[in-house]
């Protein structure tokens, strides 16, 4: 972990949808260490501000980021091209924890959610014998939305369910809300692992339907992505009751997040 | 056999005699199995195949609210007045479905209280679930920060 920005020089930045975009960076010179799936880097665009951004890929020394262009700095960083500089200060926060999840592996995702959650799924499909089945279920707005739509179909080991709330003029694929695809997944609930990332609603109404299905709520890991300054546990800008999350999580068990989710205001 | 959905909220019994009333239909890719404002007399158990549920939208493609697949049940409108079907339904691909006439079920609970009371309490909870589901999505949760409520 360090204190100021390294330098990483981007190398890749890819369209995702109208408004996504995957960042590839490569260190410019010292290189951070320690990004494991489910934690996060400080992205810094240097005059314009910084913010937290999942791991989306990890592969060959090369950090991926998928980022979604809601403001001044999000914005920035999906418009820099290759040989542009950014800085990045991590990594941060708690991991998925892969390795501790013995039996099937239940990967539930909304919108930009599914981005933290990519790794996690190469690392699943890359030691398929460490694990049981592989379900990914994921929803999106439209269509258009959906993100790493090249890498899905490789996604199903044995299921990856996509649904949509709105369709497109041709979309064959489901349409509602996320949970639905629950009965198409073949897990054993006592002895699954759920990873759910997405808006907080969608994530409280899935846990609840898997905790109805009968998954132990520590085995339900959820990632929370408040809004958060400082990244060190210091400011209290991401406090969720005794939680700070860019200490405590984003990846914090359902055992101690529900409730604290339950509560209106936190 | 394990079952799913409606045939899982079912217990073995009240189960047979619900599905003793079932006849095998089965529709092609692109079927409109019932329309919008139509009588509904009549529901299916899906059980395998697709099924889209949609609006009509004046002067636009049909737009798709929900999709159904395997063993959950199809329409509900049957149960309470006006009995009309307030969405359409269309086969995606080829469809394998339980058909059930309305009025023998319902004939049929009129005396076996077990199945009516384990059947309603279903259709109810269904209801009550795509009721949760469409408010979800009037959020619009996934759209960029600012058109979803801030967490
Ligand atoms: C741990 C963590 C991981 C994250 N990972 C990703 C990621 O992988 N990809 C990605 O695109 N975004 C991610 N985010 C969200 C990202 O950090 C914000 O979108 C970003 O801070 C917005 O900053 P901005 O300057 O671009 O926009 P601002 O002008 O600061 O904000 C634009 C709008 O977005 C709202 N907003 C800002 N941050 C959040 C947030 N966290 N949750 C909800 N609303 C917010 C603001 O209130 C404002 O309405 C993550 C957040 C956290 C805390």
């Amino acid at each position: 972990m360090t204190a100021a920005p390294l330098p990483y020089r981007v190398v890749g930045n890819r369209a995702e949808s109208t408004d996504t975009r995957t960042l590839e960076l490569e260190p410019a010179g010292e290189a951070l260490t320690g990004f494991r799936p489910g934690r996060f880097a400080m992205l810094y665009a240097f005059g314009v501000g910084e913010i937290p951004v999942s791991v989306a890929g990890l592969r060959h020394g090369v950090l991926s980021h998928t980022v979604r262009g809601v403001g001044a700095v999000s914005r920035a960083l999906c418009a820099m091209r290759p040989g542009a500089q950014v800085g990045v200060r991590g990594p941060f926060g708690t991991e998925w924890d892969l390795a501790s999840a013995d039996g099937d592996l239940l990967v539930v995702a909304g919108g930009i959610g599914l981005a933290p959650l990519r790794p996690l799924v190469r690392a699943a499909l890359s030691e398929p014998e460490a694990h049981g089945r592989l379900n990914v279920l994921i929803g999106a707005r439209t269509p258009q939305d959906l993100l790493y739509r090249r890498e899905l179909a490789a996604w199903g080991r044995p299921y990856c369910g996509v649904t949509v709330d709105r369709p497109a003029p041709g979309w064959e694929g489901e349409v509602g809300v996320v949970t639905a695809l629950l009965d198409r997944a073949s897990f054993t609930p006592q002895d699954t692992t759920a990873f759910l990332c997405g808006p907080e609603v969608m994530i409280r109404a899935t846990a609840r339907e898997l905790r109805h299905r009968g998954i132990p709520p520590e085995r339900i890991r959820i990632s929370l992505e408040r809004n958060m300054h400082c990244a060190t546990g210091h400011c209290g800008h991401c406090q969720l009751g005794p939680l700070l999350l860019c200490r405590d999580g984003p990846v914090v068990g359902y055992d101690r997040a529900e409730p604290l989710l339950a509560v209106r205001e936190l | 056999m394990r079952h799913a959905g409606v045939l899982a909220a079912l217990r073995e019994g009240p189960r047979a005699r619900l599905l003793a009333l079932g006849r095998e239909v089965s529709f092609a890719a692109g079927t409109r199995i019932f329309e919008e404002g139509e009588r509904a007399d009549r529901f299916w158990i899906i059980r395998n195949g697709t099924v889209n549920l949609d609006i009509h939208v004046p002067g636009r493609p049909a737009a798709v609210v929900d999709t159904l697949g395997p063993e959950r049940l199809l329409g509900w409108s049957w149960l309470c007045p006006p009995h009309q079907w307030h969405l359409g339904a269309e086969a995606v691909g080829q469809v394998r479905a339980w058909e059930f006439d309305a009025a023998e079920v319902l004939s049929l609970c009129k005396d076996d209280h077990e199945l009516d009371h384990e059947l309603l309490s279903y259709v109810v909870e269904v209801i009550g679930r795509r009721l949760r589901a469409a408010r979800t999505r009037l959020l619009d949760l996934y759209g960029p920060y600012g058109s979803g409520p801030q967490p």
